[in-house]
């Protein structure tokens, strides 16, 4: 019903030509186009994670050279870098900030963000959201709350610092640590206005995936992207709100002398007044958002790998229904897993071990969706893109990071490994690594649809090979260093003997940090300067089935010209046997690809079925 | 358009490279050491000059630069530690060398490319340019890529996992050592199968001329056998684990009263250890009775609590059970000691207990590992403020007799000021004078 009230709206525009003159400000700032809001957010999203980048860089280079002065430290950051060397609690913050930032402004926001905004309409065949309106708002808050989180830096005790899982009493007693004074109060804020920005965006992106498919788009006929991109709006639908209650129960606790987290406390030889709360319930309602949190941010990457490495391979994607399965299992089990991050808390056993059960079975429909990845690429006919170079990225970080899982979700294994750096090198590798790959494939894949413009491919293969070595040369000696115990959110290796072998791998995680950090200049130039110089994109560059490719290469309001197409296929007709080309879009009838049509395509048709069969009987001898 | 962009491009970087240069000049005299840079720049130049005539100016000038860069950097350690308070100068000069060399080497690589570009489109030009060529290239380096990701992956097993490995010293440990190592194999065989194929898959089915994709949407069995055996691995991982996991934590209630109790309490950024003392019991603790001559907030109103002592370090008698009471004075601490495979979170408000068996002694140990200051360590592991990263306590196990003589050598609690403290208080209300009068009796 909307889509057709929007589509003749459309049309209207379109009889009247070119005539409607945006202002820059509601072309530009306050657009409600999804295609707009889509680079709105991967801007932004690029920026943040440029500005994250550098905070783990800075304190990479503590961890590297923990005695040496690095006096233009001090010029940059002033009394938290006093003689050239980072403060202790600056590097916790640095920690902090970083953590927060990539998990939820970068890989949340900008990930799916960017590609739910860009892809929905386009691959369900939408004139646009289901409300523009609220699409914008989502943008604007998220904007707001990335320049409190980076306002913070601004502050005179410093941004927070009670690392990104912000574990009271220590983020609400600022006594504890200056961070937690005004610093966290700006954390929280900006956390609310970001949760506030999915929820929005979230509605949105379920609304417009159920209501606005065009005719002939039945769920099975959605490509994975779309299905990623459903699953995880009502995942973070519903658990994001669970974190916004343990935010303003903090803010509570924080500012109006509540005791909702704490009890007992005795900071810095003083008494605090508070009696009868507690801190793991904190991390409950943390990690009920938390652990659905890192498939919020994976599953979107998995959703546009799929559609990238199908596309790539000339092969449709192996197991589609599976997919679709193993990414409903996901969701579904990402509820009752949470419980892994709390083995040691004090949380009951018995209860750890029930969670350790459902954590171990999560790993089945990951193991399904690595090895479905695996047989797509069998016997294809592979093109390396850039995009597709990344989305095989994703899959070996994928694999080689999930592996580790199983040592972290075994209660038993946890007791030993349990916030040691082996903890950082998994979750780095599965969840970031393998994500932003996921995000980076999307970005060299529809750069062509955002801007109509190609991006240099050379400076993409640099660039992959850059990220994914510096990845693993950063990542996979930290397993190590967890197993021999050394914690994370050390601000040294110094003070403990055991500890200062490591101080040299150290180095060699640095350097390695450092190069792939440079080497995301080769993205960023290619970025930005690809935007107003690269080569002009033909209409399909990849020769894909999806719908956005049928649209135009100049944006228009409303995507197509004249009518949305029809569907009629599902999106994975690749080396159709039989077919002239390589690829069969979804907008193409049947009847127009009858040399290649197989009876089961007709899903029980019997008419349909009964044409082909005597089209069969004339034509195939 | 894009031309005219070029020379724009070329002269903003030309002046960019005269500033440095401007900087260079003065401190180019001062070059000593460094000769690893100086080649790099060399090379550079050799690049630079193959790719085009035009740049050689250019690169000279750059490499020279770079030297006194490199040079300089030498000299600004002595500088920084002369001058505390003030940021030299030559701290931004350096900032700004180490940015014109970044600016050299994209200028190498916008060279590279450039050449690479020219010899594409000579071979256009020859009609002999093969469009999959960077195709097969991409996938010739993931191919090596997985022999460097294999070798890699052995290297740091054997040269990082060596620095890392060490055998649990408890009882519980040794069997979470095993499940560890079952594990690892396990995901190192799955690791090494599955990239084997995905490298040499991407390899084998790459671009061909006239090739074509063999059109596979599923097939049930297959993905069957895939989610079966992955399920049914998990299924024993998990079984082995959930028993082990309830085996360490679920001890019978007689076992944890037969254990040596001991408490260790973690506040901002020390620890404290409490012995019960002669009567095995460790007295009450309430947080409101914190002052500073009792900072521990024992209360002292139980009698349990008079004989408890303080523990320099955390010494345990070797093959005996202990059980730890793990408390927190003021935010979240975690108590953990690696080597045997120990960790409880210390949360303020609430009690959590570890109960296992060490096996090996702190001598016992050293020689293990030929180190005779070889000491286990517990340290704290869940961020905690600036002094997080050493928050440590030694810990040394003992024999049984090593361990009744250290303990006769440490303080009690309820020292002689505590007691006139309490004395005091006492006064004040008579029913409680015969406690005193026991306090008296006890030194």
């Amino acid at each position: 019903m909307s889509s057709t009230v929007i589509s003749h709206s459309a049309e209207h525009h379109d009889s009247h030509g070119h005539h409607h003159q945006e202002s820059f400000i509601s072309k530009y700032i306050f657009s409600g186009d999804h295609k707009m809001i889509a680079k709105q957010f991967l801007i932004t999203g690029i920026f943040m994670a440029v500005f994250a980048m550098i905070l783990s860089i800075l304190f990479r280079i503590q961890l590297a050279w923990p005695d040496k002065e690095f006096p233009i430290l001090e010029v940059f950051l002033g009394k938290w870098a006093a003689g050239g060397r980072i403060a202790p609690e600056f590097f916790l913050s640095l920690v902090t900030i970083h953590g927060t930032i990539m998990v939820f402004f970068v890989l949340t926001a900008g990930l799916s963000g960017t590609f739910s905004n860009l892809l929905i309409p386009y691959q369900i065949g939408a004139r646009d959201m289901a409300s523009p309106f609220m699409n914008m708002l989502s943008y604007w808050m998220f904007f707001v709350a990335s320049v409190i989180m980076i306002a913070s830096f601004f502050v005179e005790s410093g941004p927070a610092s009670a690392g990104w899982t912000i574990y009271p009493p220590l983020s609400a007693v600022p006594t504890a640590i200056a961070g937690s004074a005004t610093g966290m109060t700006l954390w929280l804020v900006s956390m609310v206005l970001f949760v506030a920005s999915q929820l929005i965006g979230g509605i949105n992106y379920v609304s417009t995936i159920l209501n606005m498919r065009t005719k002939g788009m039945d769920l099975w006929k959605m490509p994975l992207t779309i299905w990623a991109f459903f699953l995880t709006a009502i995942v973070g639908m519903l658990s994001f709100p669970v974190l916004v209650s343990a935010v303003v129960l903090l803010i509570f606790d924080r500012s109006f002398g509540t005791s909702f987290y704490l009890s007992d406390l005795v900071v810095q030889g003083q008494i605090l007044p508070n009696e009868g709360g507690s801190p793991i319930l904190f991390q409950h309602l943390f990690w009920f958002l938390g652990h659905p949190e890192v498939y919020i941010v994976v599953m979107p990457a998995l959703g546009l790998t799929s559609e990238v490495i199908s596309t790539n391979s000339r092969k449709p994607i192996f197991g589609y229904h599976a997919m679709v399965y193993s990414l409903i299992g996901i969701t579904v089990l990402s509820f009752i897993v949470w419980g892994h991050h709390m083995f040691v808390t004090g949380m009951n056993p018995f209860l750890g071990g029930v969670f350790m059960i459902t954590t171990l079975i999560i790993a089945v429909p990951s193991a399904v969706k690595a090895f479905n990845y695996m047989a797509t690429l069998w016997r294809g006919n592979i093109r390396f893109t850039p995009a597709m170079m990344f989305a095989i990225g994703l899959v070996s970080f994928f694999i080689s990071g999930g592996l580790t899982g199983l040592f972290l979700g075994n209660a038993a294994l946890d007791i030993n490994l349990h916030d040691t750096y082996f903890v950082v090198a998994h979750f780095h590798l599965v969840m970031g690594s393998a994500s932003i790959f996921g995000m980076l494939c999307g970005v060299y894949h529809w750069y062509p649809k955002m801007f109509g413009r190609m991006m240099n491919t050379k400076l993409g293969y640099l660039h992959f090979w850059m990220t994914f070595i510096g990845a693993y040369l950063v990542f996979f000696p930290m397993h190590f260093m967890g197993i021999d115990g050394v914690p994370r959110r050390y601000y040294a290796f110094t003070e403990f003997a055991f500890m200062e072998k490591w101080v040299s791998v150290n180095m060699l995680i640095t350097w390695a940090a450092i190069v792939a950090g440079l080497g995301q200049v080769a993205f960023l130039f290619n970025f930005f300067y690809s935007i107003f110089f690269g080569e002009r994109a033909p209409q399909n560059p990849w020769n894909s089935n999806t719908l956005e490719w049928t649209t135009p290469v100049e944006h228009i309001h409303g995507n197509w010209p004249g009518e949305i197409p029809t569907v009629h296929r599902w999106p994975y007709d690749y080396s159709k046997p039989g077919h002239h080309e390589d690829f069969i879009p979804q907008s193409v009838p049947f009847s127009e690809t009858m040399s290649s049509n197989f009876l089961h395509d007709f899903e029980g048709n019997e008419e349909a079925e009964r044409i082909q069969t005597e089209w069969d009987a004339q034509n195939k001898k | 358009m894009s031309f005219k962009l070029n020379n724009r491009f070329k002269s903003i970087s030309g002046f960019v490279l005269a500033i440095g240069l401007f900087f260079a000049v003065p401190s180019f005299a001062s070059q000593d050491t460094v000769v690893v840079d100086t080649t790099k720049a060399t090379e550079a130049v050799a690049v630079d000059a193959a790719a085009t005539g035009a740049n050689v100016v250019d690169s000279a000038t750059t490499a020279k630069t770079e030297v006194a860069a490199s040079a300089d950097a030498s000299t600004t350690k002595v500088d920084a530690a002369k001058e505390e308070k003030k940021i030299d100068p030559q701290v931004y000069k350096n900032f700004i060398y180490y940015v014109l060399l970044f600016l050299v080497i994209c200028t190498v690589v916008a060279v590279i490319g450039k050449v690479i570009s020219i010899y594409e489109l000579t071979n256009k030009m020859n009609r002999r340019h093969n469009p999959l060529a960077s195709n097969t290239f991409q996938a010739s380096l993931l191919f090596i890529f997985l022999f460097v990701f294999l070798g890699g992956v052995y290297y740091s097993y054997s040269h990082h996992g060596g620095m890392a490995w060490r055998d649990a010293v408890t009882e519980h440990g040794a069997k979470i050592d095993t499940m560890f190592i079952i594990t690892t194999v396990i995901t190192t065989f799955v690791l090494v199968i599955t990239h084997i194929l995905l490298l040499t898959f991407t390899f084998i089915y790459r671009m061909k001329k006239n090739g074509k994709a063999y059109y596979l949407p599923h097939n049930n069995t297959i993905e069957k056998i895939w989610t079966i055996v992955p399920a049914v691995v998990l299924t024993v991982l998990v079984l082995f684990g959930f028993f082990t996991w309830r085996s360490i934590t679920n001890v019978p209630e007689d076992l944890q009263k037969s254990a040596l109790q001991i408490e260790v309490l973690g506040e901002q950024f020390a620890w404290s250890v409490r012995y019960p003392g002669a009567d095995g019991v460790i007295g009450k603790r309430n947080y409101k009775m914190t002052t500073p001559t009792n900072p521990y907030g024992i209360d002292f109103n139980d009698k349990n609590s008079w004989d408890d002592i303080q523990g320099s370090d955390i010494v345990i008698p070797v093959n005996k059970s202990v059980r730890f009471h793990i408390v927190s004075k003021d935010i979240i601490h975690s108590f953990y000691i690696p080597d045997f495979r120990v960790q409880i979170n210390a949360v303020p408000g609430m009690t959590n207990y570890f109960q296992f068996t060490p096996t090996v002694t702190t001598e016992e140990m050293r020689e293990r590992m030929n180190d005779y200051k070889y000491d286990y360590v517990m340290l704290c592991n869940k961020i905690c403020g600036s002094g997080h990263y050493n928050m440590q306590k030694k810990v040394v196990v003992v024999t049984e007799a090593e361990y009744k003589e250290w303990l006769a050598t440490q303080n009690k609690y309820f020292t002689e000021d505590l007691q006139k403290e309490f004395a005091a208080k006492d006064a004040k209300t008579p029913q409680l004078k015969d406690s005193v009068n026991v306090t008296a009796s006890l030194n």
